[in-house]
């Protein structure tokens, strides 16, 4: 990889992490929430964007961004009030910078007229002049919008004897972090009418001169009274790195009145490209001093972040590590097993030492778990912006409330949620809520609240989608259902089966095809993919009120309580969230049904027997139930069956592999795992094996998918 | 320039043997060989896939090779081995009777597979290398896997 290519990374993982931040700020200022804290934090956002981006010459997000950034310097100096109309202008500026960037990585492109329309909104806030000088910047020839200032200082005179002189020498240092003189002395320049000189003696000819070193140097004299923490601000980002000096005296104006009149005329073409020149290469060489390019990157971080002591770590390294305590759990597990066989007694030092390993290996494994997990914040903060745009587009009117962004949840889990959550809320927007018309004629408020919800609920992560709307029409439901051949014209359905009727593959109840929801390919992909994750999805609907989407997944895809059991000579694990109890039937309990199928009487209700081994092709006929043991599991959607075993092992944590890493997904299985012994065990998909009992039994045509 | 010259016409071949025959394996496509471990059977599955084991915490699938080629299943021995080989992004062992030995041959000797009027010698057999009177079938191990899985990849 070059290595400003991978600078350029760093960047634009910053940039995530920052308009993350963004919107996060512009949504607590819509809620009223915000300070004047806030408001620094939202125009610091967008000015550490335009800075990075001017170092790579995106030129197009510069120019967007500096138009924004002037905006919100309006808001922080109070010019600008910081009322619900602006924040929303602000949010569309900032999903607009969110495609800037994404442009700028070569990811997608930037809607043209929409931006357009933004920054016409943007400019209008800020009013005539400063708008003129924004667009001249979008415009100018330098990609910076940097003017060069020269200024009448005849009256200076007259001014108080405030004046400053500042110094600014920056290092070698503070280019190879990517920072730019130049926008340095833009923003001194907004501190204050000022006139700025470069000191280029220390420049040497081209034969002497290290590309690397910093040679420049700049002198900025304000006449006029300025704010000394507004100037120091300006290099609140580079610290040390550019050293600063802050002289104020009376002299100071003495020599400005006895200069001339007119500034020399800055040659800012000269400038830019000594900067140019200097930073260009400093930057493309970060990299070959190893750990270098990580620093910056940690050192803003931590900056931005206040006092929260954090560092950024590779994720290959957490996984790598989540990998090797996962090895290190199985060694353990096999030396326990070996010292179970070597028959030394449970109260030898041995087995007590290890005893206590395994103490240890299963905190390791919690820690090291703990280090992936991430609260789902990190997925939730994209929905806002996903429902600003779907109220736009179906022109209703949307309030989107946001609960339990805290909750954690394993890395595995977190890039897996995004995609169900938003067929979920496009769901809910698109075919849940009315229109304001029908919403006011139905005497609702005209505005239709989503609730996005996350929790935790025994073991699992669970996410709630719901709308206040109409809820399901399940008499429409229904037909559409019997028309399209998917059940039976007098199936006898609950309302809760109708209501799931659209998870069915190729169900639309959108009668016009909208570009929002597709065309009925959401549901039942949304619900397959979770499937495959081993999670749950379900609807509730309460016609007139609304409907809750529910969906459940395991907190982890990395490791699995499971009960460890024995079919034939072969070991299996089952999840432990499957089941709802163990038992050894009473032989009265386990009754025929048919020529060769069996059910269990349990607590007055009957549930279907399956024995693992003929379900998975191990064995061709059933063992006695009576002489096993039971696991009673509930599938997906509450189906129950009792799976036959021949033995229960007992109950551990494994570590869950992939089978389609190097082979592929097999039916009936969910996921492999090492036993304490070195062996392989497959983990059941119970959810598959129900299912696959009742495909078999059950004729055409198509019955209920759940 | 000799170097490239060399690599440009010399292949360097893993030889085994199963049954009475003998075949070889590009080596660049091998990680490993290690000793016969029982696998875990999977349901679902073709005859000749053993099972999965566990190499050093993956969990990768072994193929009977003897059965892949239609020659009847094999009964792993003392002698049996497992070559690990890379198909594509993924491991898979490879059951085979015994590894004879590591050579080097030149490209230009590798013949054409005679037509036997056989799919399974088509599908599987790349050349055949003569070799001191032996011959070695070239393995192609590009459709050794069951074809679901390559659909799923």
């Amino acid at each position: 990889m070059d290595s400003l290519d991978s600078i350029r990374i760093t960047y634009f993982q910053e940039c995530d992490e920052l308009l993350a931040d963004l919107e996060q700020n512009l949504l607590m200022l819509e809620a009223g929430e915000g300070d004047g804290d806030t408001i620094n934090a939202v125009f610091r956002a967008v000015h550490s964007v335009k800075g990075g981006a001017g170092a790579f010459g995106f030129e197009a997000l510069v120019a967007f961004a500096h138009i924004f950034e002037t905006t919100l310097d309006d808001m922080r100096s109070g010019k600008l009030d910081a009322d619900a109309d602006v924040i929303k202008i602000m949010l569309r500026a900032s999903d607009a910078l969110v495609d800037h960037v994404q442009a700028a990585k070569g990811k997608g492109t930037v809607n043209e007229d929409r931006a357009a329309t933004i920054t016409q909104e943007l400019e209008a806030l800020v009013g005539g002049g400063e708008a003129a000088d924004a667009s001249a910047g979008e415009g100018g020839d330098d990609g910076w919008g940097f003017k060069p200032l020269a200024f009448d200082i005849g009256g200076l005179a007259d001014a108080t004897a405030e004046g400053m002189i500042l110094h600014m020498r920056p290092t070698a240092a503070m280019y190879v972090k990517g920072h730019d003189a130049v926008l340095f002395l833009r923003e001194l320049e907004r501190t204050g009418p000022c006139e700025i000189e470069i000191d280029t003696s220390a420049l040497p000819g081209l034969d002497a001169l290290d590309p690397e070193a910093s040679y420049l140097t700049w002198t900025v004299r304000w006449g006029a009274a300025v704010d000394e923490v507004a100037v120091r601000d300006v290099f609140d980002f580079v610290g040390e790195d550019c050293p600063i000096e802050i002289v104020r005296e009376a002299v100071a104006i003495q020599e400005l009145e006895a200069g001339p009149v007119d500034p020399p005329p800055i040659d800012i073409e000269a400038m830019l490209a000594s900067v140019r020149e200097t930073a260009g290469p400093a930057v493309a060489s970060a990299d070959e001093k190893g750990e270098k390019p990580a620093q910056p990157a940690a050192k803003t971080e931590s900056k931005a972040a206040g006092a929260a002591a954090t560092i950024r770590v590779d994720l290959e390294r957490v996984d790598r590590m989540i990998d090797l305590v996962g090895e290190l759990v199985i060694n353990q597990a096999m030396l326990a097993q070996r010292v179970a066989e070597s028959e030394l007694g449970r109260s030898s030092s041995i087995s007590m030492g290890l005893d206590e390993l395994e103490a240890l290996t299963r905190e390791i494994q919690d820690s090291v778990m703990a280090i992936r997990a991430q609260p789902v914040k990190s997925v939730f903060q994209r929905m806002p912006r996903l429902v600003r745009e779907l109220a736009g587009a179906t022109g209703k009117d949307v309030r989107l409330v946001m609960e339990g962004e805290g909750t954690e949840v394993d890395k595995t889990v977190i890039e897996r949620l995004s995609d169900p959550i938003t067929h979920m809320l496009r769901n809910a927007i698109d075919h849940g809520l009315e229109t304001p018309e029908e919403r006011a004629a139905a005497g609702k408020p005209v505005e239709g609240v989503v609730r996005l919800a996350a929790l935790h609920r025994s073991g699992r992560i669970v996410i709630e989608v719901d709308d206040d709307g109409k809820g399901i029409n399940r008499p429409v439901v229904r037909q559409i259902a019997v028309k399209k051949g998917l059940i039976a014209a007098d199936a006898p359905l609950t309302d809760d089966e109708i209501d799931n009727l659209i998870f069915l593959p190729g169900f639309s109840t959108a009668t016009a095809v909208s570009n929002i929801s597709g065309r009925g390919v959401g549901m039942d992909v949304v619900k397959r993919s979770i499937q495959a994750l081993g999670g749950r999805i379900s609807i509730a609907s309460n016609p007139g009120r609304g409907s809750t989407f529910t969906l459940s997944l395991p907190l982890t895809l990395a490791v699995l309580d499971g009960m460890v059991i024995s079919v034939g000579d072969q070991t299996l694990v089952a999840p432990l969230t499957a089941i709802v109890e163990t038992l050894r039937p009473k032989p009265d309990e386990v009754r025929p049904l048919g020529p060769d199928a069996a059910v269990l009487a349990v607590r007055g209700a009957h549930v279907p027997l399956i024995d693992v081994g003929v379900a998975l092709g191990l064995r061709r006929t059933p063992i006695d139930a009576t002489s096993g043991v039971i696991l009673l599991v509930e599938g997906e959607g509450g189906a129950r069956a009792g799976l036959v075993a021949d033995e229960i092992q007992g109950q551990r944590q494994v570590v869950i592999k992939s089978l389609e890493a190097n082979y592929a997904r097999v039916d009936g299985i969910a996921a492999a795992t090492i036993l304490g012994d070195g062996r392989v065990a497959l983990i059941l998909d119970v959810d598959a094996i129900i299912a696959a009992q009742r495909d078999r039994a059950e004729p055409k045509p198509l019955a209920l998918a759940s | 320039m000799d170097a490239a010259k060399s690599h440009a016409e010399l292949l360097e071949l893993i030889s085994f043997r199963i049954g009475e025959q003998e075949f070889c394996l590009d080596i660049m496509a091998v990680r490993e060989v290690r000793g016969w471990a029982a696998a875990t059977p999977l349901p679902h599955s073709p005859p000749y896939v053993r099972g999965m084991i566990n190499l050093r915490g993956a969990v990768l699938p072994i193929l009977d090779l003897k059965c892949r080629l239609g020659l009847g299943e094999t009964t792993p021995t003392q002698r049996s081995v497992i070559i690990v080989v890379h198909i594509g992004q993924r491991l898979v062992g490879l059951l085979v009777d015994e590894v004879s030995e590591v050579l080097e041959v030149d490209r230009g000797t590798i013949q054409a597979t005679p037509s036997v009027g056989c799919g399974t010698v088509e599908t599987f057999v790349r050349g055949i290398i003569p070799l001191e009177g032996r011959m070695l079938s070239w393995i192609e191990l590009g459709e050794i896997l069951p074809a679901q899985v390559e659909e799923a990849a």
